[in-house]
């Protein structure tokens, strides 16, 4: 096994998209290291990428916010306009693990590692963040719900790395939340969770709507139905109650030793509607 | 040797103090050192492989192509651990589960082991071996494994205890049977029935230490283990038959132990190290990834059991009954028996009996954990009286107290008891603080009570006293709650000296003569009548040295605050001598000076606990969070009271755990699914409120001190006391643990009839 730590990203590209073996990734390496120990895979060539640089920066742009793929989620936690624009990105990445894992642990991990417990993941895309791609074939922008495919999944290419997370500068009045079920109050999986995203106009009533859940089916799923059954309204009871609704119908679980069927796709429906209920009030709305 | 073990009351200067632990500065700088942390030159790592099947025949083992693996120096089979067991059938399974013979019998059970010169090289050659199975029909379920249709796993087993000797072999290997009175009688004269069936999932005793251990054999045949066990001369009695060894021939070293909570009484892995070691020549290590721990060691049984309490108008039990069925893995035990005689443990009753049945399944060989069986038969008991309570209209706890055992009591098991502590903690909960505060929107309040037997058993001490006055105490039970301060405080105590100037150890196995395991309670129990002996012992010398310095008759020489005092007018003007003076001395006095003792230590008082906590379940998703929790337990005399309160809260904690999450899920094809501490959820710190504590004091009269066994009673509430309060606070009574937020919410919607139609 070959392990390196390029300081360019050419350089991390190409050293992957050159080898002839199996390569992996290394970022916080929270998956990665546990997927070793446990006999899983055992790659030829470890790429770490947190020496290349800027990838352990937050950068606000005209246009929003890029994270880097190194960027820990401990650092974005500590990221004041990152919590104020996008409070329930944060939060789900402020989720995951323990304090010692977010030290190291990173939301391009998270994404890339495809599961779909994932926390982070509903948020982002719920946030409708990007990722933006560096390959041998030069750079691409994807809606981060392309990346996974399934299961330890992904759409990437070999020799790609995902460079950033792209989110857009906010509009006024929006609001994000994100919430997970866990049996136990923290070092566990989600068994089912929801994230959501509002923007609302001058009267309290919901413009554009983003709902995405997770642990629920194969991938994230985005469920536009449940954007549709908030938008043009105050976030009233009959439109929890039909968010809640939908949410569960839109559920394909399983059973496993995780959860049943049944409630998942209870708790789906009870989640989206907290959910919302934090990001409407984030938004502003009454 | 002559020693009374009586309580006497009276005034203690070193028990009941709390000084700083012996093992506490190296246990949080990382010094000490547990099983993983014993190295020996040439140590070779140890591998077992494990079968993947439920249930299996060995047809063939090949291990030609693993032995030619360069770094490989051992592959073992079954064929390496001949039976020696000459009959013995307890020990026969001891051998069998450590190596499968003929058959695997659970997924996890080793088929094999390797001995090479790293991890890699031994992982490598695991992969190597080509095992041949013959994959049979398995049953990981206790109700469903004792239908007539379910595969039998072992054809020579025909139930015991049954009137008429069955014709055919099946799964349940006992029948026992326990109680007194009429019970038909006694449900006649019931204005209330309660009756209900509960189910329990099995659950592993979670430490956090894995196995792990350092096996060397000598070309000469003798042998060292250095391992983590509660009972190193129990393992080294085991390990010696097993290899056919002579047991003095074997010395075992018990290491730090990250918990054992009666996961550690067991051998597994032990064996097969030192066949492995005897095998390569060389010494070698082998600790269990926690994979192996979950599928192979462990834990404790699976069970199924119906409760019937009748009682009168007037809140009086007139009859109770339970049937219990206790899963045992795949080789016989009586765990059911034991649930059968703890379950109504707590009560004074006319009319009761319990019956056992012990039934064997797929699953790893069942082990004590903490109070084995009780907790579950607890569940069981404590909801259905509770339940009772409520359609008489009593107060749970009045209810309690109405029936509760007393001094003179004949229990449901048998005995009669003593003093005892069943009704002064009901009453103290009564009277608790906790019992009256004012609950919120969602939450409920549930308590319950708890019975252990607690042991005594073989103890051999040795107290030596060094010429500079400082006393080392050798003990043979290994420390798994903060015994050696515990033990240092009563040899302090005895010789009227301060606890610094006393160090204990716990001696290895051919320093000291036999002592049982620390199981059963009886670590500081039976160690410290062992000490108290001992120092006795060595007070004699004393005294007797002291006389000779004095040149005065023994007689005349007492012992009093750590020293030696001439006794009477006529030796108004000699001073005291110290035990400090005394040791300087004996050099020339008769040499060095120590205290012996070996002794069956009987008359473990029995202990009683009644817990309280308060649950808020979130209706919407089942989830709960334990909102405070009291424990409320008889010590007879707390030697050091924070490692008591210790016990209480780690019972506690460990109980809420297998009440709300943790469980043995598996998968159709008999396989675990959940062999981790990710999916086999024992509670995380933010898990748990501060768990509060009440010492009560009766005292065991059959120990100097008054001392009981504290350890295990405290887990045998929580299950009831949790499952009362959620059912309280879901409106809806649960009778499956553990209590998962998927169930609670399932119970929670079938009582409202389904709200959410699919
Ligand atoms: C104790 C513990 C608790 C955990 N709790 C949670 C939890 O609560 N919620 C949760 O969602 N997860 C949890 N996890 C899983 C894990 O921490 C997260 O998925 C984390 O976000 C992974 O990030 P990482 O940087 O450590 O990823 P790594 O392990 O470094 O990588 C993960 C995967 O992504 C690939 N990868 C990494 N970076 C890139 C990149 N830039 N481009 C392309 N591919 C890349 C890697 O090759 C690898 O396949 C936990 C893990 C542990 C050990």
């Amino acid at each position: 096994m070959r392990y390196i730590r390029p300081l360019s990203m050419e350089d991390a590209v190409g050293q992957l998209a050159g080898s002839p073996g199996t390569a992996a990734i290394l970022a916080g390496g929270s998956d990665l290291l546990v997927r070793m120990k446990g006999g899983f895979i055992e790659p030829d060539l470890i790429v770490d990428i947190k020496a290349i640089d800027g990838l352990g920066e937050i950068r606000e742009t005209a246009e929003g916010f890029s994270i880097g793929a190194a960027v820990s989620c401990a650092l974005m936690g500590e990221s004041a306009a990152l919590n104020r624009e996008w409070p329930g990105v944060v939060e789900a990445a402020k989720l995951i693990g323990s304090k010692q894992v977010q030290g190291r642990c990173t939301i391009v991990g998270n994404l890339c590692n495809a599961s779909p417990a994932a926390d982070s993941v509903p948020a982002l895309v719920a946030a409708g963040a990007r990722a933006l791609i560096v390959g041998p074939g030069g750079r691409r922008t994807v809606a981060v719900e392309a990346v996974p495919t399934g299961p330890g999944k992904t759409s990437l290419a070999k020799g790609e790395i995902i460079e950033a997370i792209l989110l857009d500068r906010r509009a006024p009045r929006s609001g994000d939340a994100y919430l997970r079920f866990i049996p136990r109050t923290e070092m566990d999986i989600a068994v089912v969770s929801a994230g959501v995203n509002l923007t609302l106009d001058e009267h309290g009533v919901v413009k554009s709507a983003r709902v995405a859940l997770g642990a629920v089916a194969p991938t994230v799923l985005l469920v536009e139905e449940a954007a549709e059954a908030l938008i043009g309204r105050k976030l009233d009871e009959a439109a929890l109650e039909r968010l809640g609704k939908v949410c569960s119908g839109a559920c394909r679980p399983i059973d496993d030793k995780r959860g049943t069927v049944e409630f998942r796709r209870k708790v789906a429906g009870v989640l989206a509607r907290r959910a919302a209920t934090t990001a409407y009030a984030r938004a502003g709305g009454k | 040797m002559n020693f009374d073990p009586r309580y006497s009351g009276r005034n203690f200067a070193s028990v009941g103090t709390r000084p700083i632990r012996p093992d506490g500065v190296d246990k949080v700088t990382g010094r000490a050192r547990y099983g993983a942390d014993f190295n020996m030159a040439g140590q070779l790592v140890g591998r077992v492989l494990r079968s993947p099947h439920a249930h299996a025949t060995i047809r063939k083992i090949d291990t030609s192509k693993a032995e030619k693996l360069n770094g490989v120096k051992a592959v073992i089979t079954a064929a390496d651990l001949p039976d020696l067991t000459d009959g013995d059938a307890a020990l026969y399974d001891i051998l069998d589960n450590c190596m499968a013979r003929k058959k695997a019998l659970y997924d996890g059970h080793a088929v094999a082991a390797v001995a090479a010169v790293d991890a890699r090289t031994a992982r490598q050659a695991l992969k190597l071996i080509e095992i041949d199975y013959e994959v049979l029909p398995h049953v990981t379920d206790v109700d469903e494994a004792m239908k007539h249709s379910a595969p039998v796993l072992d054809d020579t087993i025909f139930t015991e205890g049954l009137e008429q000797e069955p014709v055919k072999p099946s799964n349940v290997t006992k029948r026992s049977q326990y109680g007194h009175g009429d019970i038909h009688a006694g449900f006649g004269q019931a204005d209330y029935v309660v009756e209900r069936s509960f189910k329990t999932e099995q659950t592993h005793q979670g430490y956090i230490e894995p196995h792990a251990c350092v096996a060397s054999v000598s070309a000469d045949g003798t042998a060292d283990l250095w391992v983590c066990t509660q009972g190193h001369f129990v393992y080294r009695q085991h390990c010696a038959q097993l290899l056919g060894m002579e047991a003095s021939k074997l010395r075992v070293t018990s290491s730090e132990i990250g918990g054992g909570f009666g996961g550690k009484t067991h051998v597994w892995a032990e064996p097969v190290a030192l066949a492995l070691s005897r095998k390569a020549g060389r010494p070698v290590k082998l600790v269990m990834t926690r994979d192996e721990v979950f599928r192979a060691s462990g834990p404790t049984s699976a069970t199924s059991i119906d409760v019937r309490i009748g009682a009168r108008k007037d809140g009086t039990i007139t009859a109770a009954e339970a049937t219990l069925r206790y899963s045992c893995g795949p080789y016989a035990g009586m765990w059911a028996e034991l649930g059968a005689m703890t379950a109504f443990a707590c009560y004074n009753l006319a009319n009761v009996r319990t019956v056992g049945y012990e039934v064997l399944v797929n699953r790893p060989k069942t082990a004590a954990y903490r109070a084995p069986s009780a907790p579950m038969a607890a569940f069981a008991v404590e909801s259905a009286v509770d339940e009772l309570a409520k359609e008489i209209g009593m107060d749970p706890v009045e209810f309690r107290i109405r029936n509760a055992a007393q001094e003179g009591t004949r229990s449901s098991y048998g005995p009669v008891y003593g003093p005892i502590g069943i009704g002064p903690t009901l009453e103290a909960a009564k009277n608790h603080p906790h019992m009256q505060a004012p609950l919120g929107k969602n939450q409920g309040r549930g308590m319950a009570c708890g019975f252990w037997f607690n042991f005594g058993g073989q103890t051999c001490t040795d107290l030596n006293i060094g010429m500079d006055g400082s006393v080392s105490l050798a003990v043979g039970t290994v420390d798994v709650g903060g015994s050696r301060a515990s033990l240092s405080l009563v040899a302090a105590e005895e010789l009227g000296i301060a606890y610094e100037q006393v160090k204990a150890v716990v001696a290895d196995t051919s320093s000291l003569g036999y002592n049982d395991m620390t199981d059963g309670s009886r670590g500081t129990f039976s160690s410290s009548m062992a000490t108290i002996s001992a120092a006795r012992n060595a007070i004699k010398i004393l005294r007797e040295r002291a006389a000779q310095m004095w040149d005065v008759p023994v007689d005349d020489v007492v012992w009093e605050n750590g020293h030696a005092i001439a006794k009477g007018e006529k030796y108004g003007n000699l001073a005291a001598l110290s035990l400090r003076e005394i040791a300087a001395g004996s050099g020339k006095t008769g040499g060095p000076i120590a205290g012996h003792s070996e002794l069956v230590a009987d008359g473990a008082g029995v202990s009683f606990a009644t817990h309280i906590c308060d649950i808020e379940v979130d209706p919407e998703t089942g989830a709960t969070r334990v909102l405070r929790y009291t424990v409320l337990q008889d010590a007879g005399k707390a030697v050091h009271p924070t490692y008591v309160e210790g016990q209480y809260q780690g019972g506690a904690a460990q109980g809420i755990g297998w009440a709300l999450n943790e469980e043995y899920v598996y998968g159709k094809d008999g396989r675990l699914q959940n062999p981790g501490f990710l999916d086999y959820r024992i509670p995380v710190c933010s898990d748990l409120p501060m768990i509060d504590t009440q010492i009560l004091e009766i005292p065991n009269p059959n120990h100097p001190y008054g001392v009981r066994g504290v350890g295990e009673t405290s887990i045998v509430p929580p299950l009831a006391a949790i499952a009362n309060a959620v059912s309280n606070a879901a409106g809806v009574r649960m009778t499956h643990i553990p209590m998962s937020p998927p169930r609670i919410l399932a119970a929670i919607e079938a009582e409202r009839g389904g709200r959410w139609s699919k």
